[in-house]
């Protein structure tokens, strides 16, 4: 040893305070140049050597919440922690992560054993030595060139690509690219392992071997990985944690058991595994109505209050006719492999069913759904939504009732003549009536009265929510029992008759087809 | 039906056949590759051969190693050489070292929107060529920059001509840099100072190599430019090569200068890797 006399007493990072915590994001918020929020609110934390999965589709969010943990974005508000030290602000080359990127990002102008190397020959560790008199000596020191071959050569073996250390990059396979990358991140022992979408450029085969291998990785190491994609079965085979985003916002995080049979919202329902999902209503203690049929469940909800219900593909038990809880015709079968994927129709509703056994295409049966497997969701209501159609008097029917309403917002730049056809941009008369369309109202654009005459529609006041500052009341007509839910500051009763009354504005009308003309 | 209205009988998709061969008004590929192949001929083989052959015959005609003796037993020109070497080369390091600043800024920053501050860098070079200079020795004389040394105005003069044609290749290479291999060495541990000099350096050597070669071969011979800031004083090899073609009719030595210039350029081209065009493809203007 070159320091005759001095005992190396530590030779490394300082050891980090073993908190069960590593990272954690404060009301991270990121919003662009061009004032597009990319990440909203994000208040999350994860623990050390946990497998976690950020999960949704293409501009969710999720890439940028990754290239903020590891540096190359930073928030506009809030703060990120790692190992309870606020690192919003520290350069990435600062910072003790790694990411393995999406395309590689392997250094073209370097062979395999420098691209490795290029994180260690840089890396600068607090040594402390010890004299014969006692006294401590701090130095900074630099890896040996040994220790650095040590090192790669380890590191090339886990991925399982010994030899190929003097090959150039552009030589190697996409997988074998992939191998690089890893082993590049990792021979820098980061605390936390970041991969954006590794796999995505990979065939089918490769991409699930890695998934493996990747998992096999992370157990031997023990480093917290966060893995970003939008495959939901990579999510789901891989995962420790899954957060689940969609607009910058978090929809749902846990366990990939959790998130596949809990899921909190119908995005999450969607976006994870094959799912029916119905518009449904509670109509009493732990009974919801859907597709035409009161089922018995197990989430309790207030009564009255629309959900979301979803229900597995896999969960619908099929049966004979009049065995099961609903009757119905099955309108298309698939063959899977595994299994068959059906259609069956009740009413106006599909019900997706996956069976081992076939029923064919026209024939009657029956299924049933255990409450369980029933996963009932609040509904976000953003808007009443209808089917309507134009009546002669380019009035609109919806909800039980009549609307007048603005037909030109059909059409850009039309106007009506004076027998009250439809004139448009390019001088092409159009008669509306009977047109299909559908119809969608604001929640603070519905009024209600109690002289019930003026209304559009009538019908009861079924539901009232009290939402903080103001009410959501539903008020349901007799013939269809059509909803409409609107949010008013006004005291209105439970059974409340009233007339529903909507500005011709406030009707958004979209035609459902083309008209012919 | 109205009068003058038609009626549809049937309607389906077009059926292409596969041509036999493909031609342009009946010649095939290979054929219209004849004209190129003859021009190439005639102006370039041609002419490379007529100078190899003028370089190593005297004036009545036979063969001799004279002209060469000549030029290299002269010390004019000699030094005429080795300044237009030295010009050269001052000129293209010192475009250089001005160039990658701006072609830097001019790839990464948001300035640069839509390419308008590149077209004001590059728009000089479509500018008459011999207006450029004389405008330019006008604001040299302006100044009193003209009259302190004749080296220093042929640089200045040949560093603004040509600036252009270094920041057109570095720009290029830096704007199609993969940006994640910049996030890679950052990190990966790497300062941005380290980083531009392990990755973004290493990557942009092709745009460096092709701009060299666009600047350093032309200033040797560019002689426009060193006659007119040059008030004179200074003669490049090309202004050598035009006065024995032109003032004293000896073709020979004349191409046997030439043929020098030539070889000089090949070791220049080769020491800056031009040949490995695979890489420098695109870069060039």
């Amino acid at each position: 040893m070159a320091n005759k006399g001095k005992v190396k007493v530590n030779k490394g990072v300082n050891p980090q305070p073993q908190g069960k915590k590593i990272i954690e994001l404060i009301g991270v918020k990121r919003q662009f140049d061009d004032g597009v929020v990319a990440v909203d609110n994000l208040n999350l934390y994860f623990n050390r050597g946990e497998f976690v999965t950020f999960l949704g589709p293409s501009g969710c969010g999720k890439t940028t919440t990754l290239r903020m943990i590891a540096g190359f974005d930073k928030p506009t508000e809030g703060k990120i922690l790692l190992n309870g030290q606020d690192i919003s602000n520290l350069p990435p080359n600062k910072r003790p992560v790694n990411t393995v990127f999406q395309r590689y990002a392997l250094f073209p102008h370097l062979n395999v054993y420098d691209n490795i190397a290029f994180g260690l020959k840089l890396k600068k560790l607090k040594a402390v030595y010890e004299n014969d008199k006692g006294e401590r000596i701090e130095r900074i020191e630099k890896l040996s060139k040994k220790e650095i071959a040590e090192k790669v050569a380890k590191v090339l073996k886990m991925v399982d690509l010994e030899g190929f250390e003097k090959r150039s990059v552009s030589t190697l396979s996409g997988g074998q690219q992939q191998r690089v990358a890893i082993a590049r991140a990792l021979v820098n022992e980061p605390e936390i392992l970041l991969l954006d979408e590794p796999l995505g450029a990979l065939d089918l085969k490769m991409r699930k071997d890695m998934q493996l291998e990747l998992k096999e990785m992370h157990k031997k190491l023990g480093i917290t990985f966060i893995y970003v994609t939008h495959d939901q079965e990579e999510a789901l085979t891989m995962s420790d944690t899954i957060v689940v985003m969609n607009d910058g916002v978090i929809q749902q995080i846990g366990t990939p058991t959790d998130i596949y049979n809990e899921p909190k919202n119908a995005f999450v329902a969607n976006f994870i595994g094959d799912s029916n999902i119905f518009s449904g209503t509670m109509v009493g203690d732990k009974k919801v109505k859907f597709i035409g049929k009161t089922f018995d469940c197990v989430d309790d909800f207030a009564k009255n209050e629309k959900v979301d219900v979803v229900v597995r593909p896999e969960d619908v038990t099929l049966l004979d006719e009049d065995q099961g809880q609903v009757n119905g015709t099955i309108v298309s079968s698939i063959f899977k492999g595994v299994h068959y994927e059906m259609v069956m129709m009740v009413g106006k509703s599909e019900v997706v069913i996956q069976s081992t056994t076939e029923r064919k295409v026209g024939e009657k049966v029956s299924v049933s759904i255990k409450p369980s497997d029933i996963h009932i969701m609040a509904k976000e209501f953003s808007s009443n939504r209808y089917d309507g159609y134009i009546t002669k008097k380019n009035t609109v029917c919806f909800g039980d009732g009549e609307f007048e309403c603005d037909v030109t917002m059909l059409y850009e730049n039309s106007f009506l003549d004076e027998e009250g056809y439809l004139i448009t941009q390019e001088g092409e008369k159009i008669d509306l009536t009977d047109v299909d369309v559908n119809v969608e109202v604001g929640l603070k654009n519905i009024e209600i009265t109690d002289n019930q005459e003026d209304g559009g529609a009538v019908g009861n006041i079924v539901s009232i929510i009290y939402k903080g500052d103001h009410y959501q009341l539903i008020v349901r007509t007799d013939e269809n029992e059509e909803d409409f839910v609107l949010d008013t500051e006004d005291t209105w009763n439970e059974n409340d008759r009233v007339g529903v009354i909507i500005k011709p504005q406030d009707i958004r009308l979209t035609l459902k087809q083309e008209v012919k003309r | 039906m109205a009068n003058g209205d038609i009626k549809r009988i049937s309607r389906e998709p077009i059926k292409y056949e596969a041509p036999a061969k493909r031609t342009l008004l009946g010649f095939s590929r290979k054929q219209l590759c004849i004209p190129y192949g003859v021009f190439l001929a005639c102006f370039v083989v041609l002419p490379l051969l007529l100078i190899v052959f003028y370089s190593f015959t005297d004036s009545t005609g036979h063969i001799s190693i004279n002209n060469f003796v000549k030029f290299f037993s002269s010390a004019t020109t000699l030094t005429t050489v080795i300044i237009s070497i030295l010009l050269a080369l001052a000129t293209t390091v010192i475009c250089l070292l001005l160039a990658y600043p701006v072609a830097y800024i001019l790839a990464r920053s948001n300035l640069n929107k839509g390419g308008t501050l590149l077209l004001l860098f590059i728009m000089p070079m479509w500018i008459n060529f011999v207006l450029r200079a004389m405008a330019m020795k006008d604001l040299l004389t302006m100044i009193g920059v003209f009259e302190i040394n004749p080296y220093l105005s042929v640089i200045i003069g040949m560093v603004y001509d040509y600036l252009p044609f270094m920041i057109m290749p570095l720009y290029t290479v830096l704007v199609k840099m993969d940006k994640s291999l910049i996030e890679a060495s950052q990190d990966l541990g790497a300062s941005p100072v380290r980083t531009f000099f392990k990755v973004t350096l290493p990557l942009s050597m092709p745009g460096i190599a092709s701009g060299i070669t666009m600047v350093f071969m032309p200033t040797m011979t560019c002689y426009v430019i060193s006659d007119t800031f040059g008030n004179g004083l200074i003669t490049i090899i090309g202004k050598l090569i035009d006065e024995q073609f032109t003032t004293f009719q000896n073709w020979n030595l004349g191409s046997a200068m030439a043929l020098v210039l030539l070889v000089i350029m090949l070791i220049s081209m080769w020491v800056t890797g031009g040949f490995k065009s695979e890489d420098t493809r695109g870069t060039n203007l």
